[in-house]
């Protein structure tokens, strides 16, 4: 009995072990932070899986089990959390996530047309990843951008009057060969967002 | 007319830092009420000012402020005051407007109104979504922070103050304020049952107060220049001015700062400039996707609480969603009850159930698979869902406004759906 006892600490113990090494120190000093205005470790779940996601892309089980191993509750009790939210991500997705709003004031604007449009030019629908794991699809409630509807948003940026001209020059044309798409990608759309985003909500209000 | 909110956010807005805020007036309440006021001045101040909340319901500010427990009678700890930057209702763009091209102005009703209440932290909980004002708050609040406004002993007055800004992860039901307050602590935000009210155990269970961005940014005016000179702002019954909008099909659509009490027909036509060419205006939501349809009979009514009220609907964020005559009124309701029925927390059933029933109900109809029964089905659930009470928060209610009002004013439509067996916008090419 006693002999099985010690046998399961130690298993206990490895588990464990493997469970902390699962966190870099960096995104632990980032969740602490979080902690130092919370009465109790388990109030910064929420913080604790967007940071962990900002780094990783998505929450996986291993991730999950960690922060909540951090945090001190049980994994159960944080997939609750996780599953509740629409911007956490308990499966893979691409490097940028689309969330094409399809509330109100876009569909009457033709949002339904619009996702048909994009759905058709990446091959994706509603929770796809495209095949170059480059973007997934996700419909979003309101973005808060009615005056200018339809709007999507693509990673960081937000698009304002989605029409044909803008699904060309955010995804680019599918015909082109994948290196010259992935250079124009990847030049310039990184850190751009904040401007992106300036300069189409400057444009947007009045 | 004199604008308040957006007097620093012109036709081509920059972002506000804090010289250009400061240079416009700004802090001045702040500096009036850390100097010669006290929290109970300050609160008879916004009550006086008849200043009602600018999220949707128009409950009085200063009669929610006065139910926290002050001084001595509130058992020592934190107090929290927490600004509702959770924009989502389906149609509505304001708060995002005042974000990010006037962020201090936002900081500052929120320091007065935590100095009101005698709150020491803070939170934006704010859409993680809104990126643009996440980090145009940060960098105002870094600058709050170096200036003194924020931190311990703001301006020498001995109050102190931390402003956190939490980026939400989602989901409608944020918005709703003891479900938000369940988020910020880090769990499902499942709306709690009341009482207690948040004013006296809300977040940690402690004392919290939740406004709105438009309602905290009115908040350094009003004190800075008194509630007489507020109320004066409007043109009906109530007080201020306030951030309106239309968007649809119209020629302008877009937001823009009115008196309270100015005639809907005046924002529709002046404004937003009346409908696109061709299309004609069969119907309107005054403020956002969980109020009731008004008609162009109802463009005269003031843009009020009571009036809108009166008229069988709710002023609600004041940004209307416009319905021409060419977009299928079935569609809309169905579109606006799926967005419902997706964001229902789940906990209580006639919301959980109720409104996939209800979804699936309108898709029939839509597709041209509805009967005649479908309307007593529809009638029913709008009796048993709509009525409070029944549910565990307003979610439920609030979605069955657009249908209830959807099916006495376009009766003919859904009518048409069933006896055509399709819909018939969708045969003459339209959405």
């Amino acid at each position: 009995m006693t002999e099985l006892r010690e046998k399961n600490v130690v298993r206990a113990n490895i588990i464990q072990s493997d469970i902390t090494s699962h966190l870099t120190a960096e995104e632990i000093q980032e969740i602490d932070t979080e902690l130092s205005h919370v009465p109790y470790k388990s109030g910064a779940a929420i913080d604790a899986l967007k940071i962990v996601q900002s780094k990783r892309g998505w929450i996986s089980d291993e991730s999950l089990r960690a922060i909540a191993h951090h945090l001190e509750m049980s994994a159960e009790d944080l997939e609750g959390v996780a599953t509740f939210y629409n911007l956490i991500y308990r499966q893979p997705v691409g490097e940028k996530v689309i969330l094409l709003c399809d509330s109100v004031s876009c569909w009457i604007c033709g949002a339904d047309t619009i996702k048909e449009k994009i759905s058709a030019k990446l091959g994706i629908d509603y929770g796809e990843t495209t095949h170059d794991n480059r973007y997934t699809l996700i419909p979003v409630p309101c973005l808060g951008a009615c005056d200018r509807a339809p709007v999507m948003m693509v990673g960081d940026d937000l698009h304002r009057n989605i029409d044909d001209k803008i699904i060309d020059s955010v995804f680019g044309d599918l015909n082109e060969d994948n290196d010259s798409n992935e250079s124009r990608l990847n030049s310039g759309v990184k850190n751009s967002s904040v401007k992106n985003s300036n300069s189409n909500s400057e444009e947007g209000q009045s | 007319m004199e604008k308040v909110l957006t007097r620093n956010i012109g036709e081509n807005p920059v972002p506000t830092n804090m010289a250009a805020y400061e240079a416009n007036g700004g802090y001045q309440g702040l500096k009036k009420a850390m100097d010669s006021m006290s929290n109970s001045d300050c609160l008879q101040v916004i009550s006086d000012s008849n200043l009602r909340g600018r999220g949707g319901a128009g409950f009085p500010t200063g009669m929610k402020w006065s139910c926290v427990p002050m001084g001595e009678k509130c058992t020592p700890g934190h107090k929290y005051l927490i600004c509702n930057a959770d924009e989502m209702e389906p149609g509505t763009f304001k708060d995002r407007l005042l974000m990010e091209y006037d962020p201090h102005q936002l900081i500052d009703g929120m320091i007065l109104s935590a100095f009101t209440i005698d709150a020491d932290i803070a939170y934006v909980f704010i859409r993680g979504e809104y990126i643009v004002a996440i980090e145009r708050l940060r960098s105002a609040i870094k600058e709050c922070y170096e200036k003194g406004y924020l931190g311990d002993n703001i301006l020498g007055s001995g109050y102190k103050l931390d402003l956190y800004v939490h980026p939400s992860a989602g989901r409608y039901i944020c918005g709703e304020e003891t479900a938000l307050i369940n988020a910020l602590e880090g769990k499902r935000a499942i709306p709690r049952a009341k009482p207690p009210f948040p004013q006296v155990s809300g977040l940690w269970g402690r004392p919290t107060i939740v406004n709105n961005v438009e309602t905290l940014c009115n908040i350094p005016h009003i004190i800075d220049k008194g509630a007489k000179w507020f109320m004066s702002l409007g043109r009906g019954e109530d007080a201020g001015t306030k951030m309106f909008g239309a968007s649809g099909k119209v020629k302008n659509p877009g937001c823009w700062e009115l008196p309270m009490g100015t005639p809907i027909r005046e924002i529709f036509e002046d404004y937003a400039g009346g409908m696109q060419d061709g299309l004609e205006l069969k119907g309107f939501l005054p403020g956002g996707g969980s109020t009731d349809f008004l008609l162009p009979e109802h463009l005269d009514l003031a843009m009020d609480y009571n009036v809108i009220g009166k008229a069988g609907s709710r002023m609600g964020t004041g940004t209307m969603i416009i319905l021409d005559d060419q977009t299928c009124p079935v569609g809309m309701t169905l579109n606006l009850i799926k967005f419902f029925a997706h964001e229902s927390c789940g906990f209580c059933t006639p919301c959980r159930e109720g409104l996939p029933w209800t979804r699936q109900v309108l898709e029939d109809i839509e597709s041209g698979k509805g009967v005649k029964e479908d309307l007593e089905t529809l009638a029913y659930q709008i009796g048993y869902i709509g009525a409070m009470g029944n549910t565990h928060c307003a979610l439920a209610p609030g979605a069955m406004e657009p249908l209830q009002s959807a099916l006495k004013y376009f009766r003919d439509d859904f009518d048409r759906h069933i006896s055509g067996g399709c819909c018939p916008y969708h045969q003459s090419g339209s959405a």
